[in-house]
Parts: structure tokens; sequence; C-alpha cells
């Protein structure tokens, strides 16, 4: 195991190391405060709706003198939906939270494997340290101070946040084998995310391109004529010519 | 052929295994949810695994700067932690901990559970010494409500079920106790003080207020009150005590190179005690709310109940209810 900046080497037996890229401390807070924000709205929706049924009228007046049933019902389901909510669903979703998903980050132990419930359940409950004074303080500047951008549940148990890389993995712009010596891997890229992006971006602007990268790659601009989709049709062609090729006959 | 040429032949062999890529990304991702068509289907990824190693190692070095080498380190690292990811039996992860690790855990604590123990027994006495010579400590230890309530002699649980419902009380009391027991584990961070300091207030407290009962003739129903929650009850503190000290030595006294790896290994496997200590505070939260707080309980009662919750805690810390037995060979620490 090796850091780079900012990333974690893993060793693998397959000889390769596995490189994964840190988050950082900003990262980590947008997820928290994501997560702060799913857990009040659904702390809130419970406290609403159970106290309405309570009641039995369209009243959220809490009663002066709370029965058994109100604790039952009301007050301890919201405040274990607050307390639990990490704990939960970290090891329901394999050491994430919706948080996390939304700011494309991840817990994964340090060989870059999930967590095991044991560490995640030291990682939450050290987030008693963690929040000390007040607004995560401690976890705060333990996340600027450390090399990896971890609080103290993350050292005890031995955990880090990384980066999912989900935007990387659903790129379809990774460019076909051609036999094109004129394409070279820099190129036939640009083509493919041109390809990808062409329906968001602006007619002119993707006319402007596509002239732009034939002409980059044949030496030869493009018809004056050509119109949108024989330009489109020209970059599929050098994208993918096997598959054009195929299409074609 | 020239090396650039062959470096094109490479490269060009290379990316007409995209779909390849694809394939083993989408499979990765799917069984990391645990949705495996088949066992062939899970198989499959080990020779994914293989293939993505090759690919990015020839990636690295035709096209370091390229896109497709960036696909292959995202799907390589996705694949590598689908593939390492531990197993998730909830039930099997459970009959593990309270029959294995959990008494591998209290074996390797026991001198931190005597020490601690040692610690807890002391500042009892220290309370009960500091109020019986000087009477007026109590209120440094006890509320001035708490303190009246006693000179008018009264003991502040009577009528406890008159104020609160016994299953609200038993809820509130679990509740603290479990987040008492959980700070005193989590202060050992500060290299075993805050375990300490929460270990020997709490001692000094049940001390000083047991003495400060006395002096007004109550000892006899305080007893009586503690006694069927509170012999579990204090050995569990004691246990998350302990815990916490172990974690705390880790920090002073590292086994390892590092500081930060010997507390995550103290840490990871103390916490495993802290499975049974919630377990047990549970059991606890309940007799105090329904048992403790009844006067139509007698003496005895509370006595049976309190010995025999202690034996129980004492056969679950050695994995006895889960069929761990005495002639099983002890778990080396």
């Amino acid at each position: 195991m090796a850091h780079a900046a900012d990333s974690l080497v893993v060793d693998s037996v397959t000889g390769v190391d596995v490189s994964l890229e840190v988050a950082g401390t900003g990262a980590r807070s947008l997820a928290f405060l994501i997560d702060l924000l799913i857990r009040t709205i659904l702390v809130t929706a419970w406290y609403v709706v159970a106290t309405l049924v309570y009641n039995g009228k369209f009243s959220l007046q809490t009663p002066d003198d709370p029965d058994g049933t109100w604790y039952l019902y009301v007050a301890t389901p919201a405040t274990l939906i607050y307390l639990l909510y990490h704990t939960v669903l970290e090891i329901a979703m394999r050491g994430r939270t919706p948080g996390k998903r939304m700011a494309g980050i991840r817990i994964v132990a340090r060989n870059g494997s999930s967590p095991g419930i044991a560490a995640q359940l030291v990682r939450n409950v050290f987030r008693l340290i963690d929040s000390f004074p007040v607004g995560y303080g401690v976890g705060l500047f333990t996340c600027l101070v450390t090399r990896d951008h971890v609080r103290v549940g993350d050292l005890a148990a031995g955990t880090l946040m990384i980066y999912e890389n989900r935007n990387t993995l659903s790129t379809r712009s990774l460019p076909a084998a051609s036999n094109d010596r004129r394409l070279d891997i820099a190129t036939m890229e640009l083509v493919g995310e041109l390809l990808e992006r062409w329906g968001t971006l602006e007619p002119r602007a993707r006319v402007r391109l596509a002239r732009s990268l034939i002409e980059r790659v044949t030496g030869a601009s493009p018809d004056a004529s050509a119109d949108e989709a024989s330009l489109h049709a020209q970059l599929e062609r050098l994208a993918s010519p096997a598959r054009a090729q195929g299409a074609r006959s | 052929m020239s090396d650039d040429l062959r470096d094109q032949a490479l490269r060009g062999a290379l990316l007409e295994r995209t779909d390849l890529w694809n394939a083993a990304a989408e499979r990765a991702r799917r069984l990391m949810t645990g949705h495996a068509k088949d066992i062939a289907d899970a198989t499959r990824m080990v020779d994914d695994y293989r293939l993505l190693a090759h690919d990015l190692a020839r990636a690295r070095r035709l096209m370091p700067n390229s896109r497709a080498r960036e696909f292959l380190e995202a799907a390589y690292a996705q694949a590598h932690t689908t593939l390492h990811r531990p197993v998730a039996h909830i039930g099997y992860a459970l009959w593990s901990l309270f029959r294995d690790q959990i008494p591998e855990a209290i074996r390797w604590l026991r001198p931190h559970i005597l020490w601690v123990s040692l610690l807890f027994i002391v500042s009892i006495f220290v309370g009960g010494w500091m109020v019986h010579t000087y009477p007026d400590l109590i209120a440094l230890f006890a509320s001035p409500d708490l303190i009246a309530t006693v000179e008018r002699g009264e003991l502040w649980t009577d009528g406890m079920l008159n104020v609160v419902p016994s299953s609200v009380l038993s809820v509130q009391i679990l509740t603290n106790n479990i987040v008492v027991s959980l700070f005193a584990y989590c202060a050992g961070f500060l290299f075993g003080l805050g375990t300490f300091y929460i270990v020997g207030l709490n001692g000094m407290m049940l001390g000083a207020i047991f003495m400060f009962c006395r002096q007004h003739g109550m000892d006899d129903e305080l007893l009586q009150f503690i006694v069927a929650h509170g012999c579990v009850e204090l050995s569990v503190m004691v246990l998350s005590g302990a815990a916490g000290a172990a974690v705390g030595e880790a920090l002073i006294r590292p086994t390892t190179m590092r500081r930060a790896q010997s507390f995550q290994i103290a840490a990871i496997r103390t916490s495993k005690v802290l499975g049974a200590c919630v377990v047990l505070l549970i059991g606890c939260g309940f007799i105090e709310g329904y048992v403790s707080p009844d006067p139509d309980f007698p003496f005895w009662a509370r006595v049976v109940i309190g010995v025999s919750y202690w034996l129980f805690m004492v056969s679950l810390l050695r994995g006895y209810p889960l069929g761990r037995s005495r002639s099983d060979a002890p778990i080396e620490a």
C-alpha cells in the first residue's frame, strides 16, 4: 500500500496495483450536508405523520403529558431514524449513503475492499468524538490535517473515503480500434466525446467542432455544403470504421 | 518493426477489447449489489479482474493520458472492491460474534478488566470516604433536588412509576446507559484519560451517593433499588471502560510500527465487546424500568434477578449460550 498525492495505491494479487482517488474534505462535507438534510426531512416527516395519527385530528401539538404510546410511536422512531441513519445505510449500501452517492464518494477499507460490519460500526461509534465540541469540529479538524482526509472514526475503523469514478465508468466515448494510421488515441477520444455530446451541444458549435476535427484527421476541409447529418456520419465512420462498414453493407 | 509501429499495433489490439471492458465493468457493478445471474456469472468476475489488470498495465504504458486508461483504472478499482468485499451473512456474523469473537476479545481484555475494576472499586471507596469525611461534598456529586429528597427521608426513586410509565422509563434508562458506555469506550481515544475520567467519576458518584443515603438511614432502600439491575449495569460499565483503556493503551504503547495502526487494531478488536454491552444494557433497562422501582418485588426476588442476570452475562461473554463449551480450546488472543 502506498500513497501518491491524494490517492491510495493498493497492491493486488495480479501484480497490477489499484489506484484509488481519496476524497477531500469538501466532498465529505457536501455528502454530510446532503445526508443531514435527508435525515432532517425523514425525521420531520415521521414526526408530523405520527403526531397527526396520535392526536387523531389536524394538530401537531405535542401532548402536555405524553404517555407510553406517544414515546413508542412518535418520539422513539424519530430519534432512531436520526441516530441510526448513517450506521444502517452504510452497512446496507456497502459504504454509501444517499448523500455520499450524490457527492460521488464511498467508504472503503485500506485494502480497497468494502469495509466489514465491525469497521462500519466502529466508524459510527466514534462520531461521538468527531462531533465534539459542535458541528463535527474534531472530525473536520482531523480531516483537514490528516494525509488521507479522514476523521477519528476512520482512523479507528481503518477506512477512508474515495471518489467513485461513476462518470468515468458511464462514458460511452471509448474509442474503438482503428487501422487508420492518421488517428492517434487522443483524436479518437475527441471524436468519441464529440459524438457522445452531439445532442447537448448548440448546432453551430457542434458543426464548427466537427469541421475542425475532420480537417485535423483528414488534412482537408470538409465540403462547405456538408450539413450536420453528413458531418455526424463522417465522424461516426472515423470513430468506428469497422462498425460503419458493417452498417453500410 | 519500429517501436512506434509496434506500440500503434498494441494500442489497436487493446482498443478492440473495449466491449470486454464494458462487460467487465457492468458485471462488477451488478455483483457489487449482489445480483449475480448464476455461479458462472460470479466466477467470470475473476477472469474479468485478470483481463482488466492486464489491459490496464498496458494502457498505463501505451496511452497514459487517455480516457481509455481512466476507464480501465475505474473498472479495475470497482472489480477489486467487488472481489474483495466481505461476506455479508448477518445471521452468521452475529453467531460468530457472540460465540467466538466476544469471548476472544474478553480474554484479550482480561488485564484491562482487572485494572478498570480496581479503579472503579477504589473510586467508590474514595467517593464514600469524601462524603463521610466532608458531608458537604455531596453537592459535587448529586443535584440539589436529589439531596433535598434524601434529606426529607425519601428516595428519589420512590413513586417513579407514578410519574413515568415503565416502558418509557426503560427506554430512557437504556438509552442513557448505552450512551455512557459508548462514551467510556470512545474516550479511550484520549490516550485512555477520558475513559479513566468517566469510570472514576461514576465510581465516586456511586460511593458518594451511597454514603449520603447511609448518613440518612436509607442505604438499605438504595441497595434494594439497585441490586436487580446494578450487578450487570456496573459490570458493563467496567467492560466498556476496559475496552476504552485498551484503545488508550494501544496509542500509548503501540504494538505495531505505526501508532494509528495499533489504535485501529485495538478499536476493531474491542468494539466486539460493545456489542455484548449494548445487548446487556437493553436487559438492564427493562429491569430498571419494570422491576427496580416496583415496591411489590421483595428483596430476595431482586437478588435472584440480579445474580441470575449477572450469571447470564458471564456465560454470554464466554459464548456458552451459543454452543461454546468449557472443553473448547481457548482462543488465542
